[in-house]
């Protein structure tokens, strides 16, 4: 049932239902966005090797990345993954067609995905790989062109063994944190009676139907508590016979409350999120010359030195100092909920303020840098084309003495948010008041620490 | 005289609101004795060094910027000056540091891979958005956990029955 603090979108926008129940609907926008995918990757493998001037780094990197993490994932949760080209040819490929759904079994060897890798953990540490290579990558085109490129062919070689998204659901390094904070996101897919999908027998979302597939993402809708792994593919709005799948309008950062599906693995993706958005600020958006270099590969003891560093603060350092905030938590409200829980459920606390930090660190490049797309939409190769007539743009700074403003409104929010969840974390594992706000106190000093950090570096 | 009662429990809240605003519109300590002030800085991938200058507010400031190794740029944020340096030909960029702040600034011209990562940071006078940014994020804090600790009492006193509902 829908309950009061959620609007049915559906319901309220019927047009919305006719056009997301079409089948053609989410494969033309994969086959758009799989355009600019490939004509990244080609401009990246044969453009000028100037990434201000060629089109993969600058509507990858830039464009992309500023539409994804200030405006998709914050208000729309995993819509870019219902979008994403990436699984898209080997998905096709599974289904043996584009927009027909296609009778028979899909087109794979069907192996089981191992029982220990359904988790978040490959996509911590893939994203962690990426990471620690994000300067080389971030800016030159080849680079980024091939590691797009590894992207696809695993997208494709792991639909030819596996069935459904494996690859989005369990090893995409992006997917990950999308999941992660698109708990954040006022807009959610849900059942509207979990009764019906219960007595339901044929459960045709999982199975699939004449109308669509069975769930890609391996997830029953009927149990949806959380965004974390729902691809908002919609196939389950296609294939329910029962008209039981509502999209909701929500409060944001409804999913953050949901105690039973908190894990570790997730936790540490908070920690991660958080660390890079910190660490990527001083190496990228700092002073120190050195410290890009290194990043940079200027030499390889340089460099390994610094991968060191950056895998040590994310998986040892952020997450030890926390590890102590709980065990100060946990003291001064006495709490009698085992430590490791405490600690994976105030991780979560993390999630609003990481969002807030990525925003803020992207806000500092995003405008300062956005001016590049008006050259590189007219020559996207660099080879001196003219398609539009804005080849000779000149780089223009949007806004650089708005862009502080915008972080610190960003960083308050976020730790406002931030604080609140920790109280409610608190209160659901302690009745009493008084207790839960002294369990609050010392994540609010950690969360009001981070915050600072971001201020030091992008205003001090 | 329930509103009397709210009234007493939303005080503080109130008080931390009005310290946030005094905090936001009170006036920092003038700015020092201007003077002229010479900075030669040196532009080479993918840094500026210095990396960091503080000067004070009004201070009249001449950057005499060199590049090292290729073509690079020079962008200050704020001010929006903006020259190209050839090696060997350096440029003066001169004026006055009339705003407070943190402004960064950038390589204008590509100069390489990490050429839209290549900053400097020119601190002016006391740095007062900062520091009001600060107090802003404690404040913002304190007051979070203020709110929470009086919805609190204000939702266990309800459940208690100290408080009568505002609900029918």
């Amino acid at each position: 049932m829908v309950t009061p603090s959620r609007i049915n979108l559906l319901e309220r926008l019927p047009l919305l239902k006719t056009i997301l129940k079409s089948r053609a609907f989410q494969p033309v926008l994969m086959l758009i966005t799989l355009f600019v995918f490939v004509l990244a990757i080609l401009t990246g493998l044969f453009g000028t090797p100037a990434g201000s001037r060629n089109f993969n780094i600058i509507f990858v990197w830039i464009v992309w990345w500023a539409l994804l993490i200030i405006v998709m994932v914050p208000f729309f949760g995993r819509l870019w993954c219902a979008i994403c080209p990436i699984p898209a040819p080997g998905e096709w490929l599974q289904r043996r067609g584009i927009i027909q759904r296609r009778t028979g079994r899909l087109l794979t060897l069907n192996r089981r995905w191992p029982r220990r890798l359904k988790n978040m953990w490959l996509q911590n540490f893939g994203f962690l790989g990426v990471a620690m290579f994000s300067t080389i990558i971030l800016t030159r085109p080849s680079v980024s062109a091939w590691v797009l490129f590894s992207f696809l062919l695993v997208g494709v070689m792991l639909s030819a063994v596996y069935k459904n998204r494996i690859f989005c659901r369990y090893v995409c390094p992006v997917g990950g944190f999308i999941g992660l904070y698109s708990m954040l996101s006022p807009v959610e897919l849900r059942v509207e009676d979990q009764g019906i999908c219960a007595s339901h027998t044929t459960k045709d979302c999982i199975t699939g139907n004449e109308h669509g597939y069975g769930c890609p993402w391996m997830v029953f809708p009927g149990n949806l508590t959380r965004n974390t792994y729902c691809g908002l593919c919609v196939e389950c709005l296609k294939t329910c016979p029962k008209n039981n799948i509502v999209i909701n309008l929500r409060p944001f950062g409804s999913d953050l409350m949901v105690a039973k599906e908190r894990r570790l693995d997730e936790a540490y993706k908070a920690f991660i999120m958080l660390g890079c958005a910190l660490l990527y600020s001083v190496v990228l958006l700092g002073p120190w010359g050195w410290l890009k270099n290194w990043a940079n590969m200027d030499t390889l003891p340089h460099w390994a030195i610094y991968a060191a560093a950056f895998l040590a603060i994310n998986l040892l350092v952020l997450p030890g100092l926390f590890w102590l905030v709980t065990v100060a938590s946990r003291r001064l409200s006495g709490q009698a909920v085992p430590l490791r829980r405490l600690f994976v459920d105030y991780a979560y606390t993390l999630v609003p303020l990481g969002l807030s930090g990525w925003i803020a660190f992207s806000l500092g490049f995003v405008l300062v840098n956005g001016s590049y797309a008006l050259g590189v939409v007219s020559d996207p190769f660099g080879w001196g084309w003219n398609l539009f007539g804005t080849a000779q743009a000149g780089w223009t700074p949007l806004w650089p003495t708005l862009t502080a403003f915008l972080q610190v409104g960003t960083l308050t929010a976020g730790l406002l948010f931030s604080v609140n969840t920790a109280y409610k974390i608190a209160r659901q594992n302690s009745q009493d008041h008084r207790l839960a706000f002294l369990a609050t106190l010392p994540v609010t000093g950690f969360l009001t620490l981070v915050t600072l950090g971001f201020l030091r570096l992008y205003l001090g | 005289m329930r509103w009397l009662h709210t009234a007493r429990i939303w005080r503080l809240p109130l008080l931390i609101g009005l310290l946030t605003l005094a905090w936001l519109v009170f006036p920092f300590p003038g700015a020092k004795a201007a003077t002229t002030r010479h900075i030669t800085l040196d532009a080479s991938q993918f840094a500026f060094s210095p990396g960091r200058v503080h000067v004070n507010q009004g201070d009249r400031v001449v950057f005499t910027v060199a590049a090292q190794d290729v073509v690079h740029g020079f962008y200050l944020d704020g001010y929006g000056l903006k020259t190209r340096v050839e090696p060997g030909v350096s440029q003066q960029i001169e004026f006055v540091a009339d705003k407070t702040g943190k402004f960064r600034y950038r390589c204008s011209v590509n100069c390489g891979s990490l050429h839209p990562f290549m900053i400097g940071e020119l601190v002016v006078g006391s740095n007062t958005p900062f520091w009001r940014a600060t107090g802003l994020i404690v404040l913002a804090a304190i007051g979070m956990l203020v709110y929470l600790w009086q919805s609190g009492r204000v939702q266990e006193m309800k459940q208690d029955g100290t408080l009568q509902s505002s609900t029918p």
